[in-house]
């Protein structure tokens, strides 16, 4: 289908880290099942590095491929690096999505920081929360 | 190997339309309006073509209007029976919640111009109440649209009782008749239509052309302006090979139209009953009084395009409800207006068949769709939190 980069169907063909961690260090969920997308991403956290991370999605292809490529970009990375990704970052290394799929990266982005930020509360480490938005049908855009 | 269920997005041109048209692209190519015999050849053709599909709706040739299909004719309907309203200074029209764009388009479009507009709410078998209908009639309405059968869930609408209805309350009846015609028997007259509009590429005729039925004594408001064609009705050069392919694919369509009925019917039900077995789905709209080729399905806890990806992969051309496959943010209106839940309905699939469709087809259709959801079920937080309890289901 033209409709998504070679990248993004890969990614939704065989999306990489799908599933659950069992007693995580760090989970975060966005979204909203009447939107139609929900992300879900768990984090297994050793000295500050992400040792592993798993997700699981509820929605279309661009938001499993963006779920997918987000997991892929900080699996093995610091926190210091996690919590600099962008929704651009994850939109980029899937050579781009279609303009009215851009929320489905950013929906990637918000869950990512959500693990963290409940990793960092499980901890007791203060941290900035990343105000969390509805990019679809909730936030009255047209 | 390419199984193609979404015939009521488009259908495949038949032997005989592409056979009826070729001739009127090379060798007799003239202009209708012409008035030379090279080009009155090409109007005797046109005229032809009105004469059958008339024969087919039981009307008179005159009351035909050729359009770029169902659209065109829909605006034209409503704009037009709008115009006549106006001048007796009634603004109301009334319709339902699960019409087609072009008609819900067209009244919103209206409701700027200073027009009420009623939309009647349909039961969750998609079928909506004679009686409902005639209850939201005003002596200031001018016009009810209701759609012969749905375009998404394929229920078929109660159009000659709201024809009897709107004849006797003296309000004109338009009927959006795009996924009926060449499917369906129609008779205007029996069914006290008004004006229909039907699309040729919905019955195996070619894309871009369709037509508009209005009674006798209806004026019709041109949208096209610009030339005397169908007389003053629609300026612009008629599209000949477009009309002649659209007589003949109607004409097969309604010779083969009670054989067909049966077969397509039989492997919609097989497909229904193969797609059934997957838990926590639910067929959208009424199981008996639907279209033959159409089944409709929500499955909980997943979500539509994701599913037509996957089934495209496997081969599979289908077509869903869900907000990113209709590009925009909410899911169907029409599985809304039925009672679906935003979270339900964007997990919709249709699965639309034509007479070329096999039992090979189905059998393959109902395994691959069974995989997609299972796989994609599999990945999705929503069916974990189902499973393990933490939500009730919706769908049982």
């Amino acid at each position: 289908m033209a409709l998504y980069s070679d990248k993004v169907m890969d990614h939704f063909r065989h999306p990489r880290n799908v599933g659950v961690i069992e007693n995580a260090d760090g989970v975060g969920e966005v979204g909203n099942a009447k939107c139609g997308d929900i992300m879900k991403i768990y984090l297994k956290i050793d000295n500050d590095i992400i040792t592993d991370v798993k997700f699981e999605t509820f929605g279309c292809g661009s938001a499993i491929a963006s779920s997918s490529m987000a997991t892929e970009l900080i699996k093995g990375k610091p926190l210091s690096q996690a919590r600099e990704l962008t929704n651009q970052a994850v939109t980029e290394a899937l050579d781009g999505l279609p303009a009215h799929k851009i929320h489905c990266s950013v929906l990637a982005e918000e869950a990512i920081q959500k693990a963290l930020e409940d990793y960092y509360h499980r901890q007791g480490i203060p941290c900035e929360e990343t105000p969390v938005t509805c990019h679809t049908c909730c936030s009255g855009e047209e | 190997m390419h199984i193609y269920l979404d015939n009521a997005a488009t259908t495949r041109l038949s032997d005989a339309a592409l056979t009826a048209m070729l001739p009127y692209f090379r060798e007799a190519y003239g202009n209708p309006s012409s008035l030379y015999s090279f080009g009155q050849r090409a109007n005797e053709a046109l005229n032809a073509a009105r004469a059958s599909i008339a024969g087919h709706l039981n009307c008179d040739p005159t009351e035909i209007t050729f359009t770029s299909g169902g659209s065109e004719a829909d605006n034209q309907a409503i704009r037009s029976a709008a115009a006549l309203g106006a001048r007796k200074n009634k603004r109301h029209i009334v319709s339902t919640t699960i019409e087609h764009h072009a008609v819900l388009h067209t009244l919103k479009r209206l409701e700027k111009e200073g027009y009420e507009v009623t939309l009647v709410p349909v039961p969750e078998n998609g079928i909506v109440r004679a009686e409902d209908v005639a209850a939201a009639i005003r002596p200031d309405t001018c016009l009810v649209t209701v759609m012969y059968a749905n375009n998404e869930i394929g229920t078929i609408q109660p159009v000659a009782g709201i024809g009897a209805i709107c004849r006797e309350k003296g309000v004109l009846f338009h009927t959006d008749a795009v996924q009926a015609a060449g499917h369906l028997p129609i008779d205007v007259r029996a069914e006290n239509i008004d004006m229909l509009s039907l699309s040729a590429h919905k019955f195996h005729g070619p894309k871009g052309v369709g037509a508009l039925y209005a009674r006798k004594g209806i004026l019709l408001t041109s949208l096209i302006e610009g030339g005397a064609q169908e007389r003053g009705r629609r300026a612009g050069t008629e599209n000949v090979p477009g009309v002649v392919g659209m007589a003949a694919a109607l004409d097969e369509a309604c010779a083969h139209m009670e054989e067909n009925q049966a077969r397509i019917t039989a492997l919609r039900d097989r497909l229904i009953d193969g797609l059934s077995r997957i838990p926590h789905g639910v067929l959208n709209g009424d199981r008996e009084n639907r279209l033959p080729g159409n089944v409709s399905f929500c499955f909980e806890g997943i979500e539509g395009e994701s599913m037509l990806l996957l089934l495209d992969d496997k081969g599979v051309s289908a077509s869903s409800g869900s907000a990113c496959t209709s590009g925009s943010l909410d899911p169907s209106h029409v599985l809304l207006a039925i009672g679906r839940p935003h979270e339900i309905a964007h997990g919709s699939l249709r699965l639309t068949l034509s007479e070329e469709t096999t039992p090979e087809e189905i059998d393959a259709a109902v395994a691959a769709v069974a995989q997609v959801v299972d796989y994609l079920r599999g990945m999705s937080p929503v069916w974990r939190d189902l499973v393990s309890g933490v939500t009730p289901f919706v769908i049982q």
